[in-house]
């Protein structure tokens, strides 16, 4: 199998803009799938709206393609009717942690057997550029013309506290730890949290004079540093990649199957 | 006691129902006056292997619920009108990507927080034009027990039949009431399985192409089949679509599924109204008083009639039409302001007979009140 057998050709062109990290984590995603072997009639991809969520039709998967911010909730739906399907869950910043927050962390906190990666591009690339939870002070957006003051997130930090069991970070420029960390997220038994720092040259980019994709990538080589390095305590700013918490714990699906032997016990 | 009669609440009542349609999901979120039928399926439902979860809010509820079809299972979820106006969104997606699901409105006073112990029917036209966009719905009621259970498994029926969301209308009185219900013996009522497709493994599944009856055969996700579902305009594969001929097309077949068969669809009753002058219409719990006006009006030899609506959505203007036709007075009994009112008045030939027996206020409307619209209606003061 190679990656191109996992796209939907009828689907094509994409509407990605030239230079979107989008389509790096989706080639990614494919490799991931391919290096660990998944059928993939056992793989359902749920998404929600907006640039990223796009991929879902995109892939020859089942495929859910529904509101935004809500397709955790929908994959929670998918992922209890049939524990034994593989959930991918592609979300944009806005559509995980906005309007889709609350089931981020309660997602979380039930550690339900789902994959959540996050392309976090730091903007609302598909309605032209307005700033989300991830865009930071001081940033500027089509919303935010006298520059942003809301606060960012941190998603590692927010997946970690709401309880999920497997946190990871990378970015479009690290492309060889985002195959293993994919797949370490994918076959994790728990909520596992992929964020990707994802470029958006043609709103986040123009507006805060990043210059190119490639600038941009480059940029995500500078910003970042492995987790506990040397550099992150001489620069403090800098952003930790890498996986944040990888443990074990009763995951929600099965502890629902011992709800179905207690309850027929009960019988 | 034969274990065949039971007397539960309403909300039970559904309850049994639904676990007699099959149901096979539960998603729900605490709300009154709906609440109980959650509590009674995460008793029931893992007793059978199925599958209840408390999600984390009314939106959360419905997307599940949406995400279980489609893997196949039978799937329902409970709520009142706060929650139905959360779901509002998500029901309109269950419209657009045909999945089959129940959502069962129990009605209590609004709008916002309103009246939360109390009942209502205040939601009819919500649940006619909650979400956005044109679309065509299909809304069932019942005023009593015997009928929460059939109608709640004809729900289960209709949304497999067209691979829509069904929404059940019930309210405070019929949901908290108690009384008594015969339980019909398995295979007693007819229940309507999913139609999945005959198509092979490798061979083109097309899940938004009709057959020629207008069933669309499904393939749960999981199967041989992977396809594309989306809230956005698409064609038969599923795929999206900005073609005006495409977008045309599906309009025209989501509504028409429905709208073209409101005369399958429909449900209702009719009491004494072959030779009636006066006509009552009512449904749900104010059905109940309206009843009793007709009963008691008969035994003094008066000919007066009621028609019960059991389906909503479509609305039987067929039915209306004819059973209004040689009435002198048409009277609307309802729990809102006149939701079916309107409707009422649309479908007969003579809008301005038609009058409206009316309570808002919380409380339940009683013969009495009935009764006492009728005298104004005779110009005899009350």
């Amino acid at each position: 199998m190679n990656v191109r057998d996992y796209i939907r050709e009828r689907f094509m062109p994409h509407i990605w803009c030239p230079g979107c990290g989008h389509g790096i984590v989706m080639n990614n995603l494919i490799r991931a799938v391919i290096n660990l072997g998944l059928r993939k009639r056992d793989i359902v991809m749920v998404s929600g709206i907006g640039c990223s969520a796009r991929i879902s039709g995109y892939l020859d998967f089942h495929t859910l393609h529904t509101l935004h911010g809500r397709a955790l909730a929908f994959a929670t739906g998918v992922k209890l009717g049939r524990p034994g399907l593989r959930i991918l869950v592609p979300m944009g910043d806005g559509d995980a942690v906005a309007i889709g927050g609350n089931h981020f962390i309660h997602a979380a906190r039930r550690n339900i057997d789902i994959t959540a990666i996050i392309m976090n591009n730091s903007v609302y690339g598909m309605t032209g550029g307005q700033y989300s939870p991830l865009s930071g002070t001081g940033s500027a957006a089509t919303t935010a013309p006298y520059g942003n003051i809301d606060q960012a997130f941190d998603i590692a930090d927010l997946a970690r506290s709401a309880g999920a069991s497997f946190v990871a970070r990378t970015t479009t420029y690290h492309v060889t730890s985002m195959i293993k960390i994919l797949e370490k997220a994918i076959m994790h038994k728990g909520f596992s949290v992929v964020e990707i720092l994802s470029q958006c040259p043609t709103y986040f980019g123009r507006k805060n004079r990043l210059g190119s994709a490639v600038d941009m990538m480059k940029r995500y080589k500078e910003i970042t540093t492995p987790i506990g390095s040397e550099a992150k305590q001489k620069q403090p700013g800098l952003i930790e990649r890498g996986i944040f918490v990888d443990e074990e714990r009763p995951e929600y699906c099965s502890e629902y199957e011992k709800i179905i032997e207690k309850a027929k016990g009960a019988l | 006691m034969n274990p065949k009669n039971l007397f539960l609440q309403g909300n039970a009542v559904c309850v049994e129902a639904a676990l007699y349609a099959g149901i096979d999901f539960f998603a729900g979120y605490p709300i009154t006056p709906s609440t109980e039928i959650a509590e009674l399926l995460s008793v029931r439902l893992p007793q059978k292997g199925g599958k209840f979860i408390q999600m984390e809010d009314e939106i959360a509820s419905m997307c599940a619920i949406i995400g279980a079809s489609l893997t196949g299972c039978k799937a329902m979820t409970a709520t009142s009108g706060p929650g139905f106006s959360l779901k509002q969104e998500a029901i309109g997606y269950a419209i657009m990507a045909e999945i089959p699901c129940v959502i069962v409105n129990v009605q209590r006073g609004g709008p916002s927080t309103g009246l939360p112990t109390s009942p209502s029917q205040g939601d009819v036209m919500q649940a006619r034009w909650g979400t956005h966009g044109d679309h065509a719905v299909i809304a069932l009621t019942a005023s009593n027990h015997q009928d929460v259970f059939a109608m709640t498994v004809e729900a289960f029926n209709l949304a497999e039949t067209y691979r829509t969301p069904v929404i059940l209308l019930f309210d405070e009185v019929i949901g908290h009431m108690r009384e008594k219900l015969v339980l019909p013996e398995p295979g007693e009522i007819p229940l309507v399985e999913r139609l999945w497709t005959s198509v092979k493994e490798g061979t083109d599944f097309h899940p938004y192409l009709p057959r020629e009856d207008g069933r669309l055969p499904m393939s749960d996700f999981g199967g041989v089949h992977r396809y594309n579902v989306t809230g956005l305009i698409h064609d038969m594969w599923g795929f999206p679509s900005n073609s005006p001929q495409v977008a045309h097309g599906l309009m025209r077949h989501l509504v028409d599924k429905i709208e073209t068969r409101v005369h399958e669809i429909t449900r209702y009753k009719e009491y004494y109204l072959d030779d009636a002058e006066c006509v009552l219409i009512s449904y749900g719990s104010a059905a109940r008083s309206a009843l009793h006006v007709v009963e008691n009006r008969r035994a003094r030899g008066e000919s007066i009639g009621l028609l019960e609506l059991q389906s909503l959505w479509p609305f039987p203007a067929h039915v209306v039409r004819a059973l209004c036709a040689d009435a002198e007075f048409v009277l609307v009994v309802e729990l809102n302001m006149g939701q079916v009112l309107q409707e009422v008045k649309k479908a007969v030939d003579q809008p301005n007979k038609v009058f409206l027996a009316n309570k808002i206020d919380g409380t339940f409307i009683t013969p009495t009140d009935i009764r006492n619209i009728l005298r104004l209606i005779r110009g005899k003061g009350v």
